[in-house]
C-alpha cells in the first residue's frame, strides 16, 4: 500500500498482529484468584522501561493507589499514554516516571488550570513526545483490541498534530479518497479503577467507561483495583454488567476510595481543595518536594493518604457531594437547576 | 436593557447559534454554558454529547470536567469515547465549541505549544484532547474567544486543530470530511464568520461599545469585512436572568 504521507513522531510499541496474538497466545485463560495488594501488583506487572496505559478520564475513577505506588517502586523510562491524562499525568510528571510518551490530553486539568510540574518536566527535553487526538489515540487501543495493524480515519490530516504523529496517510481501495492510518497500540500494562470486580478479575464499571473497554484488551497486562471485590456468584448473576472479562486481567486489588481524589461515579466527588493544594505546591521544588513526601513517598498506602486529608469523613463528604443530585431531585420534585 | 459583562455577551450569542432539536459537542466552560442556556430558553431539545461518553444529561450544574459524573446525570446513555465520536463521525453532530491559546484567519487552533521545538516547547499546552476529532467531525465548529492580537495570530506556531486549513478547498484535499468546517468565532468585539470561497474569517458583527478599528486592532492578521456589518443585539433580560440565576449561580464562568 503506497504511503502518501508520514508523520514524523515516533512510533512506540509494535502494531504488529501476529506479534500480539503469540503474546496472548501465551497468557493464562485460567479462572484463578488474583487478589493481591497494590504493592505485590505493581512489584510483579510494572516494570521500568515498559509502556503504562492510565484508565479512566483524568480527574475521574483514576487509579490513584496505582499510580502513588508506582512512583514509591521508583519506576523510570516507561512509556505512557496521555489518553486525557491530567491528575495521573501530573502525578507520574512529578515522579519522573516515562520518556516516552503518546500525548492527546495532557498537562492541564482541563478547568482548573495547568500542572506547571508537568509543564515543566516536558519543556526540560527528557521526553520524547508523539502527538494524537483523543480519538485517535482510543483508536489505536481499539486497533490493537480488534488486532488489526490500523484503523483508517479522517482525521489529524492538515495539521501539526498530524505532522508529530506516528499515522500515515494512505488511499482508500473502495473511494480513492485519502485516510490516516492510525496504528494499533498495544500497551504493557494499564491500571484501572472500577466499581466491582470478583477475585478473578472480572470488573463492572458503572458510568461512562471512556476507553477503558478497548484498553483492557488492548493490554498485555491489566491491573485492576475496585471499589468493592464482590462474589463471583453476583458476577454471574447479571453477566452484561461485566466491562473486563477475568482473563484479560492480572491482578485484582480491593482499594475503597482509590481513585480519590478524583471522581468515582456513583462514589464520590473529585475534591477540588486538594487538587488545588497540588496545583500551588507545583508552584516551586521545595514546595513540591514536601508535598510529595507528605503525600507520596512517607504514604504506606492509599488509606495513610486519604487519611492525611480528613479520612473516612472527608470520604463521605464526598459522597454526599456525589450522590447529592439523586437527593435534591427528589427534595425539589423533579426540578434539578442547579 | 440590563447591564452585563462581554462573558454574558459571548455566551448568548452562543446560545441562539443553537437552534431546537440541534446537537452540540461540548466541553466545560462557556460552550456547557451556552448549551444549557440554550436548553433552558429556544432549544430545549438541543441534544448534548460530552466526549468522555455522556449523552444528552440533564446538567444539574456546570460540569467542572468533561467526564465527571454531571456529564451524564440522568442522561440518555453514559457511553464510551469511541461511541461519542463515532456518533460525530456519521454527521449526527451540528455544532462543536473549540478554542486555543492561538487561532489564525482560517480558523486554525493552536493548543499544543507555543515555540517550534517539538521536544523542547518553549510553553506546552494539553494538546488536541478532542479538539482535532470533533472539528473533523461536527458540521459547524464556533470558538468563544477573548479578542487579542496574540491570540488572532498570522501564523499558528502548531497548528492542533484543523480550521479551513489554507483557506479555498485545502480541507477537502486534505482528507477530511466534506461540507464541514469553522463556522463562526465569537469574541467580546465581535462576531466572525468565513468568506465562502477564500474561507477567511470575516466581521459580520460588531459588540456594543466596539468598532471595526477596535476589532482590527486586536487582531494580528487583516479581516474581511462583511457587505453589511450589524450591531451584535444585546442579551435580554430573560436571558440574563436565566444564564445567572440557573445556568452558572456559583458565577464560575460568568464572573461575579
Amino acid at each position: 500500500m503506497e504511503i502518501l504521507k508520514e508523520g514524523i513522531g515516533t512510533l512506540f510499541g509494535d502494531p504488529d498482529p501476529d506479534h500480539a496474538r503469540e503474546f496472548f497466545r501465551k497468557k493464562s485463560r485460567k479462572m484463578e484468584g488474583k487478589l493481591m495488594t497494590v504493592k505485590e501488583a505493581v512489584e510483579r506487572f510494572v516494570h521500568d522501561g515498559e509502556y503504562l496505559a492510565s484508565g479512566g478520564f483524568g480527574s475521574n475513577r483514576i487509579s490513584t493507589v496505582a499510580l502513588h505506588e508506582i512512583l514509591r517502586q521508583g519506576r523510570k523510562n516507561m512509556g505512557f499514554a496521555g489518553h486525557t491524562t491530567t491528575h495521573d499525568f501530573q502525578i507520574l510528571s512529578a515522579g519522573k516516571v516515562f520518556t516516552r510518551l503518546d500525548a492527546s490530553y495532557i498537562v492541564g486539568l482541563e478547568a482548573r488550570g495547568l500542572s506547571n510540574v508537568a509543564r515543566k518536566y516536558l519543556e526540560g527535553g527528557a521526553v520524547d513526545i508523539t502527538d494524537w487526538s483523543n480519538y485517535g489515540l482510543a483508536i489505536r487501543f481499539k486497533a490493537a483490541a480488534m488486532n488489526v495493524p490500523f484503523l483508517p480515519l479522517r482525521i489529524l490530516m492538515g495539521t501539526d498534530t498530524f505532522k508529530y504523529s506516528a499515522a500515515r496517510t494512505i488511499t482508500c481501495p473502495f473511494t480513492g479518497d485519502t485516510y490516516a492510518a492510525i496504528p494499533a497500540l498495544y500497551p504493557d500494562v494499564a491500571i484501572i479503577h472500577v466499581h466491582e470486580a470478583d477475585i478473578y478479575g472480572n470488573a463492572r464499571i458503572k458510568g461512562i467507561t471512556v476507553a477503558d473497554f478497548d484498553l483492557s484488551r488492548a493490554s498485555k497486562r491489566v491491573i485492576i483495583t475496585a471499589e468493592r471485590i464482590i462474589s463471583n456468584d453476583e458476577m454471574r448473576r447479571d453477566p452484561a454488567q461485566t466491562v473486563i472479562p477475568f482473563y484479560l486481567v492480572d491482578a485484582v486489588c480491593e482499594a475503597p476510595y482509590g481513585g480519590y481524589p478524583s471522581n468515582v461515579a456513583y462514589e464520590y466527588f473529585s475534591d477540588e481543595e486538594h487538587l488545588q493544594e497540588w496545583l500551588k505546591a507545583e508552584k516551586d521544588a521545595e514546595t513540591l518536594k514536601n508535598f510529595l513526601d507528605t503525600n507520596i513517598y512517607n504514604c504506606r498506602n492509599q488509606f495513610d493518604y486519604i487519611n492525611l486529608h480528613g479520612g473516612i469523613e472527608k470520604m463521605m463528604t464526598l459522597r454526599k457531594k456525589e450522590l447529592q443530585y439523586a437527593t435534591r431531585e427528589k427534595a425539589e420534585g423533579g426540578k434539578n437547576n442547579g | 436593557m440590563a447591564d452585563y459583562n462581554t462573558m454574558e455577551l459571548m455566551i448568548c450569542c452562543a446560545a441562539r447559534e443553537l437552534e431546537d432539536g440541534a446537537s452540540v459537542g461540548v466541553g466545560t466552560g462557556a460552550p456547557c454554558a451556552a448549551a444549557m442556556l440554550a436548553q433552558k430558553t429556544h432549544a430545549p431539545n438541543l441534544l448534548v454529547a460530552f466526549e468522555a461518553g455522556g449523552m444528552a444529561p440533564l446538567l444539574p450544574q456546570m460540569p467542572i470536567s468533561v467526564g465527571d459524573s454531571s456529564t451524564y446525570f440522568r442522561g440518555i446513555m453514559a457511553t464510551s469515547m469511541t461511541e461519542i465520536m463515532e456518533t460525530c463521525a456519521r454527521g449526527t453532530i451540528d455544532y462543536t465549541f473549540l478554542g486555543g491559546a492561538q487561532i489564525d484567519m482560517y480558523g486554525n487552533l493552536n493548543s499544543t505549544q507555543l515555540g517550534q521545538d517539538h521536544n523542547r516547547p518553549k510553553v506546552r499546552f494539553p494538546g488536541s484532547g478532542g479538539a482535532n476529532d470533533f472539528a473533523c467531525f461536527c458540521w459547524k465548529m464556533m470558538v468563544i474567544t477573548p479578542q487579542d492580537a496574540r491570540r488572532f495570530t498570522e501564523k499558528c506556531d502548531f497548528i492542533t486543530t484543523p480550521g479551513w486549513l489554507e483557506g479555498g478547498d485545502s480541507r477537502l484535499k486534505a482528507g477530511l470530511p466534506k461540507g464541514c468546517g469553522p463556522y463562526k468565532i465569537i469574541t467580546n468585539m465581535a462576531v466572525m464568520d468565513f468568506e465562502e470561497t477564500s474561507k477567511r474569517m470575516r466581521i459580520i458583527s460588531i459588540n456594543p461599545g466596539y468598532s471595526v478599528k477596535d476589532v482590527q486592532d486586536n487582531c494580528g492578521f487583516e479581516l474581511l469585512l462583511a457587505d453589511k456589518i450589524i450591531e451584535t443585539t444585546h442579551p435580554t433580560d430573560d436571558e440574563l436572568r436565566i444564564l445567572r440565576d440557573e445556568v452558572d449561580p456559583l458565577r464560575i464562568v460568568i464572573g461575579r
